[in-house]
């Protein structure tokens, strides 16, 4: 192996306003070396990257390359230096051929020559072993395909250091094995390759070294060959914080919502919920825990109505009439003409849960306006419950006619939380409820959510932080790309256990060997 | 807390920030400094293209317009025109369904209440008539709306080209239906029911266009509340703010874009029969909307879809269109200037939008760049 450096980054730190997104990070990748970066949402990989290939520039710290230290302010000094970044959104356009997308703003000071573009297309992708059509429309291609456009474009513009954002995200385990093999040759060719990810497995199976963030803060680097799984998770994770969130014991739980093999496809035919089941049980919170984007909000949706399902079934026992509906495939006016009360706050807070330049007062008509048979809207009622939440939740507005988005992260959140207990549910959903959220806030939601569960709510909790979802669910539920890996008691688990299920995404397996 | 914040970028001299919120008199102040300096302009053009005094220009285009009595009323009932188009796009604005076909869905409701006027003046009785022209114009408008609607809703096909192109079917259809009634390959059938009165809308206080001004009034009104207080217009407001939240608190999106498109082509509809049977010499051609369809897009936007303001902005561009024609008339100059003149007054008032977004600040020292 050539050991010398490609990159190097010395102390860099990386702030947006009050937030740390990135502090004190060194790391070395030599030519000929696959480096992982591993770490939870939020914990500040892409930031990192994004210093790396000129879209951020850094607080503080430096970056070498090829052992010279260089100021890297554009993408186009990015470009200068050989570093080439394929990012997790590609960035194609869906008209043109790959060739065309291959070489589009690729200035090389001749005339365009289509010939000798796909003849130098054709040779990256022998030289790699690529399987492309170069004369293939964008909007014809699979999910692969478009990746390996990506790659291509990066090669043919000469890169040698080459960062992956979470390429695995998107591809079949079929197609993950075949863009393996496609990085294993270009680390033999003697490229440097970065990869982020926080899928455990293909870490250990891929990289040759390991470099983790928690929280933004670097945690080390260790060699692939010398570590573990667990020993990896708990790098990731860390120890266990006491936060001190209240959690009573479930008063008579029932089952109130119960959730059956449920399958659920998206356009591409990729699987984003494969036969889930769970059960959800009133006067108790239930978390969901999992890496971002592993199925959470397709099956929150689900239940919402606003998600087509292939198959199962989503059972709701009454507690008033006794009856059991089942919410599949229903849409959210009939679910509530069946007299299922249910609450839900999705994560998009001003894309789906609110109106953002709408008012609170005008925010909260959104559940209650179709009340009554008069063809106007009845003002009076939403403005005092507008008013009661303010009070309440103590959400500080200029008062109750400014536009929601004018409030900050917390503010907000409260109004969302406020007008959805405001309709006594029976099953309330929230959606990583505490993102983006100041200390006080996240726990004004904790206690609401608490004092939900106290009322005989069935609670689900869909979070990100496993300090937080083991203090406070009464049971977890982890999923890890679209499939349960496992249930646990909130009360006995450790974070260690979850975020190996969380990380597994073969499924399964891991639950046999505990 | 951007990619602008590098400490490596110089910071450039104009910096442009976005605001909050502008108060209500600030707001009228720009779009009132805007206009001014609008017209200012407009005088330096006049002075170095024509030579005339701007003041002169200024005044003959005021009488040509809201300045005589015969000439108000005709600038009047353009106005409600015109502010009746812009209404009835404006629902489908607020949205955000490009409803580019106003033109189109006025002519065929004008179409429909002359077919009436000819094929059933003789065999109804009058208020029958009226009532008939009154349902098949707006039929004809809904139809001409929903068409695109439907299709916008069921398969996502895009509006703006959809509702374009059924303005050439509507245009070709009146061409038609004239070819048919009168082989002698006129662009026009003249007055129509000349002798007999037929299905001509009926005089109010005795005057011409009154009728037409007074029904404009009224939607202008009902828009206003529709808008404003009704479940409809709330569920309107959501749909054109974010289709997701509208999803999530059930809203039936495919439903409420048809009735949506249903309101916008009912009005244009009538739009269409007033200036048919509401005018005092009634005809048919291919031009009758002539081009109000399009200039209703601007109104309705001028005026961020409030029908008050509307009203206001209806009358402006009435104002700059017509007294400019006037004006440039009875001055003998070319008729392009007075297009000029509209073109600057809308750019600068266009303009102001900027201003009421973002706020505009001037670097205070120069720092040492590395």
């Amino acid at each position: 192996m050539n050991s010398s450096a490609a990159i190097e980054l010395k102390n860099i730190t990386k702030t947006f306003g009050s937030v740390i997104a990135n502090k004190n990070v060194s790391l070395t990748v030599n030519k000929g070396e696959i480096l992982s970066i591993l770490g939870e949402n939020g914990s500040g990989k892409t930031t990192l990257m994004n210093m790396i290939s000129g879209i951020y520039y850094p607080d503080d710290g430096q970056i070498f390359i090829d052992g010279k230290e260089v100021v890297i302010s554009s993408p186009r000094d990015a470009f200068d230096y050989k570093i080439g970044m394929i990012h997790q959104h590609f960035k194609l356009v869906d008209v043109f051929t790959a060739t065309e997308n291959i070489i589009l703003g690729h200035e090389d000071k001749q005339n365009y020559n289509s010939k000798k573009a796909t003849q130098k297309v054709k040779e990256i992708c022998d030289m790699y072993g690529f399987e492309i059509d170069p004369t293939k429309k964008i909007y014809n291609m699979a999910v692969s395909e478009k990746q390996t456009v990506e790659i291509i474009k990066v090669l043919y513009r000469g890169a040698d250091i080459l960062i992956l954002d979470e390429p695995t995200a998107v591809l079949t385990p079929q197609e993950t094995e075949k863009l393996f093999n496609i990085l294993r040759k270009m680390r033999d060719l003697g490229k440097a390759i970065i990869i982020i990810t926080h899928k455990l497995n293909e870490v250990l199976e891929l990289s040759d070294k390991v470099a983790v963030l928690r929280k933004g803060e670097y945690i080390g680097t260790v060699n692939t060959a010398e570590t573990n799984e667990s020993e990896l998770t708990e790098m990731m994770v860390g120890k266990k914080i006491s936060l001190n969130i209240e959690r009573s014991v479930p008063v008579d739980p029932q089952d109130r919502l119960i959730v059956e093999n449920i399958d659920c496809k998206n356009r591409e035919g990729v699987k984003l919920l494969d036969n889930v089941s769970f059960t959800a049980r009133s006067g108790e919170i239930l978390g969901i825990a999992g890496i971002a984007g592993s199925g959470q909000r397709e099956l929150l949706e689900a239940i919402a109505g606003l998600q087509h399902l292939e198959t199962g079934k989503i059972l709701y026992n009454n507690p008033k009439t006794g009856e059991v509906d089942d919410l599949k495939d229903k849409t959210p006016m009939q679910i509530r003409e069946l007299g299922v009360r249910l609450s839900f706050v999705p994560e998009d807070r001003l894309g789906m849960g609110l109106v953002g330049n709408m008012d609170i007062a005008e925010n909260m008509m959104l559940r209650s306006y179709r009340k009554g048979k008069s063809i106007f809207l009845e003002r009076k009622s939403p403005r005092d419950l507008a008013e009661h939440i303010i009070e309440d939740l103590e959400v500080i507005t200029p008062g109750v006619t400014t536009p929601v988005r004018r409030l900050s992260g917390g503010n907000i959140q409260k109004v969302l939380v406020g007008r959805e207990i405001s309709s006594a549910p029976t099953v309330l959903m929230a959606a990583y409820p505490v993102r983006g959220l100041d200390i006080n806030s996240s726990y004004t939601i904790y206690n609401l959510l608490n004092g939900q569960k106290e009322k005989g709510v069935a609670v689900i909790f869909v979070g990100e932080d496993l300090d937080v979802l083991t203090e406070l669910c009464d049971r977890i539920m982890v999923i890890c790309g679209g499939k349960v890996t496992g249930i646990v008691d909130g009360r006995t688990t450790s974070k260690e256990e979850i975020g190996l299920l969380m990380t597994n995404s073969r499924g399964g397996e891991n639950n046999e060997q505990k | 807390m951007s990619k602008n914040s590098s400490n490596t970028v110089k910071e450039p001299l104009i910096h442009f920030t976005k605001r909050d919120d502008i108060t209500g008199i600030k707001s009228v102040l720009v779009h009132g400094i805007g206009l001014l300096a609008g017209l200012i302009v407009c005088a330096v053009f006049i002075m170095l293209v024509t030579g005339l005094s701007p003041i002169e220009v200024y005044v003959k285009m005021f009488q040509g317009t809201f300045g005589g009595d015969v000439t108000r009323l005709k600038a009047l009932h353009h106005t409600a025109i015109l502010l009746a188009i812009s209404l009835a796009v404006t629902p489908a604005f607020k949205m955000k369904f490009w409803n580019i076909g106003a033109e189109g869905q006025v002519l065929i409701g004008a179409l429909a209440a002359a077919f009436c006027m000819l094929e059933y003046g003789n065999t109804l009785q009058e208020p029958v008539l009226l009532l008939v022209m009154f349902l098949t114009s707006m039929l004809a408008g809904i139809i001409w709306a929903i068409i695109p609607a439907i299709f916008k809703a069921l398969w996502n096909t895009n509006e703006t080209l959809f509702t374009l192109m059924m303005n050439y079917v509507a245009t070709t259809l009146v061409g038609y239906f004239i070819m048919v009634k009168d082989r002698s390959g006129r662009s026009d059938l003249g007055i129509l029911n000349e002798r007999t009165g037929y299905g001509y809308l009926p005089k109010l206080f005795g005057q011409d266009y009154y009728l037409n001004i007074s029904i404009v009034i009224f939607i202008t009104i009902l828009v206003f509340i529709y808008l404003k207080y009704s479940k409809q217009g709330y569920e309107i407001s959501v749909v054109g703010e974010s289709q997701n939240t509208a999803k999530y608190i059930g809203i039936n999106v495919k439903k409420v874009i048809i009735r949506t498109m249903a309101i916008s082509g009912a009005i244009c509809g009538i739009t269409g029969l007033l200036l048919v049977a509401g005018s005092p010499t009634p005809s048919i051609n291919e031009s009758i909307v002539g081009g109000q369809g399009f200039t209703a897009i601007l109104v309705s936007w001028m005026a961020k879809f409030n029908p008050i303001i509307m009203i206001f902005v209806s009358a402006l561009v009435v104002f700059l269109g017509d007294g400019g024609a006037s004006a440039t008339d009875a001055l003998k100059i070319d008729s392009s200037v007075g297009e000029v003149l509209t073109a600057i007054i809308i750019f600068f008032i266009i303009g102001c939008e900027f201003f009421i977004r973002y706020k505009v600040s001037f670097r205070k020292r120069q720092k040492g760049d590395k």
